[in-house]
């Protein structure tokens, strides 16, 4: 306790001394105070969710008054994994989660390299403010730019018709969807795998150089594996951003680009069938889940 | 180096909140249940003061300042609109949270039967509400919400949906539903995403399919349904998008990506507002439609506003700014003089001084039911429609 408590009156500084005392004596009080507020939230509105969400996936609804009927069964669960159509969504919304997450990896190694080891402090903060300047704005705002961009009409076949190019047509298709998700998750990306990059000894590369490795066998041997904890954890959050998404494939999908969370989202806000939308969307869970088990044998978590 | 990862911490902590309110988003509702009970206690004989506001699910453009603003002002009544996108959303909305969330609903056919079925609904009592007297004849009682001599709700507008080109990349212009089944426009095509746009197949294969012996097209056994489903499975190559909401097709127009889809007379009339050179056609084979009802929640809170929106929103008038506004056909054949006076030749253009003939041709909305109205009762009901339309477009 500093000069700013002693000023004040007496009985209150004693009191905080005592208090203080007993804080530094039990310990674990200290933390339990800490953590009561965020474990509170944690278990009451996030764990509790997640437990209704799994026990109404067991019932169903009535057709007709689309009334809840509380009875056990598996039977949205069967339709999740026999209906062709919704595995064909789950792997569409798999697969582009996977290409978008690669394509973040391969874009986002050079340039976090560039950030961490050769740009100057100036350049650094620079890029720092372009790679955050995205998450300013608004998430539907810059998907609704692509939308005008991407457009048979837009920006992009108009660049490309004034440079004699052959326009593209790839507005309202999982190309777009490609192009947007791997453009709006990229920072998610970038910065792990900055943090991992300028973590690495300078000496490390010192000694590679030393031993006659020139630059690519130092890349390969040195750089890529230290970074690799930093890769896995982007592609966490670029992997799962994705896979829960359902606002890109309703603005710049094509007719073939429904994901998990349009399924979802069409069963609670337009059929009412609640408990299927649950049973469905237990798979981007249980895939996540796996996902984490498998970073975590790569040692994502030692980046954070 | 310590400034950097602060700042890495930070967007950590933004993007964590971010995620947070996506999930709040998400869960608001839940189920709710409803227990019926639509026609209990009679009929009000009078309005009573009003509760001093009204709560509405209405379509995109329904609830326009023009003809709200002076209903606010008249009665003391404020009206909020949450817009709906199809009418399954519409049904959905009125149940949720037990019911009660709303007052009134713009029901199209396909959700009124349904609303009235699940007890969401309560007779009204017409003697209330004037304009009813000058309603067009046909929906003064029409099937879709009027059952046993119940009136569910006040008739409102009506109208076709259209089929909606490009005059400068279709040529000639498209005189048969065909052009939307084209492989020539393969990816310059839209349509509704809503199962009911199955009935618009099945009417397109009533006439170049006629052993299928499809009468109307939201009464189908399993060999017209098969059918209906397999000609949109065809034409799911050729969609460049299936559209949500009306906006949605007004960009795919602006900007070039389609030249041709199926539409409402609102897209037409905003995109030529806009200088897109696109016009819009009902096809030989005849053209789906809706009905639309003011319908009173079985649990409305505000039931005087209610009444007095019936009221207010039937007269020619508002019914007059409303059609044209839409591009629609009011109920009120009284509304015919008021469109000419606001813009001269709109009531022709918008069919206000319709016969019965004209609309006999279009095929309104209904919810399909496994009963096919001739005594069979093999017909594929609206969950087969709902599951075939997530296959095709899944």
């Amino acid at each position: 306790m500093t000069s700013g408590v002693e000023s004040a009156g007496r009985p209150s500084w004693a009191a905080r001394r005592r208090l203080s005392a007993v804080f530094w004596r039990r310990g674990w009080l200290r933390g339990l105070l800490l953590l009561l507020l965020p474990l509170a939230f944690f278990a009451l509105i996030y764990l509790a969710a997640l437990v209704v969400l799994l026990i109404s996936a067991f019932w169903s609804v009535d057709p007709l008054t689309t009334e809840l009927v509380r009875t056990w069964n598996l039977d949205n669960f069967k339709t999740v994994f026999t209906e062709p159509t919704y595995r064909t969504i789950a792997v569409r919304t798999i697969g582009i989660a996977a290409a978008v997450t690669v394509t973040d990896a391969i874009v986002a190694l050079p340039f976090a390299y560039f950030m961490a080891r050769l740009a100057s402090p100036r350049m650094r903060a620079l890029l720092f403010v372009l790679v955050l300047l995205p998450l300013w704005a608004s998430y539907l705002a810059r998907v609704y730019a692509w939308r005008l961009i991407l457009a048979k009409e837009g920006a992009l076949n108009w660049t490309l018709d004034r440079l004699g190019l052959p326009t593209l047509d790839i507005a309202y298709s999982n190309w777009a969807m490609w192009i947007v998700f791997s453009y709006i998750w990229l920072p998610f990306m970038i910065l792990p795998v900055y943090a991992a990059i300028e973590r690495i000894p300078d000496s490390f590369l010192e000694a590679s150089t030393d031993l006659g490795a020139k630059g690519w066998r130092t890349t390969r041997s040195v750089v890529l594996p230290l970074a690799f904890p930093g890769l896995v954890a982007g592609s966490i959050f670029t992997f799962a951003l994705t896979l829960g998404d359902y606002i890109t494939p309703t603005l710049v999908g094509g007719a073939s680009s429904q994901f998990i969370g349009n399924v979802v989202y069409a069963n609670v806000g337009i059929a009412n069938n609640v408990p299927f939308a649950a049973a469905y969307a237990t798979v981007p869970l249980l895939v996540m889940a796996l996902y984490l088990v498998v970073a975590k044998r790569l040692g994502a978590f030692e980046a954070l | 180096m310590k400034k950097a990862r602060y700042v890495m911490w930070a967007a950590l902590a933004a993007f964590v909140g971010v995620l947070a309110l996506t999930a709040a988003g998400c869960g608001g509702s839940s189920g709710g249940s409803s227990d019926g009970g639509g026609d209990t206690g009679a009929l009000p004989t009078k309005i009573g003061p009003g509760e001093g506001a009204l709560d509405l699910i209405a379509w995109e453009g329904y609830t326009e300042d023009q003809w709200v603003k002076p209903f606010e002002q008249q009665t003391g009544c404020q009206v909020n609109a949450k817009y709906a996108g199809s009418s399954d959303e519409m049904v959905t909305l009125m149940r949720q949270g037990g019911g009660g969330q709303y007052d009134m609903v713009s029901a199209s056919g396909d959700a009124s039967l349904r609303l009235i079925a699940g007890g969401d609904v309560q007779p009204v009592n017409v003697d209330l509400i004037p304009g009813y007297q000058d309603f067009f004849e046909p929906l003064k009682s029409p099937p879709h919400n009027t059952i046993d001599g119940k009136h569910y709700g006040v008739s409102l507008q009506w109208g076709p949906n259209t089929l909606l080109y490009d005059t400068e990349k279709v040529t000639p212009a498209p005189t048969s539903w065909s052009a939307i089944y084209d492989p020539k426009y393969k990816g310059e095509i839209t349509v509704p995403n809503n199962p009911i746009q199955i009935a618009d197949a099945a009417l397109y294969l009533s006439t170049t399919q006629p052993d299928l012996g499809i009468t109307d097209p939201y009464e189908l056994n399993q060999d017209q349904f098969d059918a209906a489903v397999n000609l949109l499975k065809q034409q799911k190559p050729l969609i460049k998008k299936y559209w949500g909401l009306a906006s949605d097709e007004i960009d795919l127009f602006k900007n070039g990506d389609v030249v041709l889809g199926a539409s409402w007379p609102y897209q037409t009339n905003t995109l030529q507002a806009d200088n897109v050179p696109v016009k819009d056609t009902i096809p030989s084979e005849g053209a789906t439609g809706w009905a639309d009802t003011w319908m009173l929640s079985a649990k409305a809170k505000h039931p005087n506003c209610a009444y007095e929106w019936m009221d207010w929103i039937t007269r020619p008038v508002p019914q007059a700014q409303q059609a044209i506004f839409f591009g629609e056909t009011p109920a009120n054949t009284k509304a015919c003089a008021e469109m000419d006076k606001i813009d001269k030749g709109s009531c022709a253009k918008y069919h206000g001084d319709a016969d019965q003939a004209y609309f006999d041709s279009i095929k309104f909305w209904k919810t399909p039911l496994a009963d096919c109205g001739n005594g069979q009762t093999d017909c594929k009901d609206y969950t087969a429609w709902q599951q075939a339309w997530t296959e095709i477009t899944g």
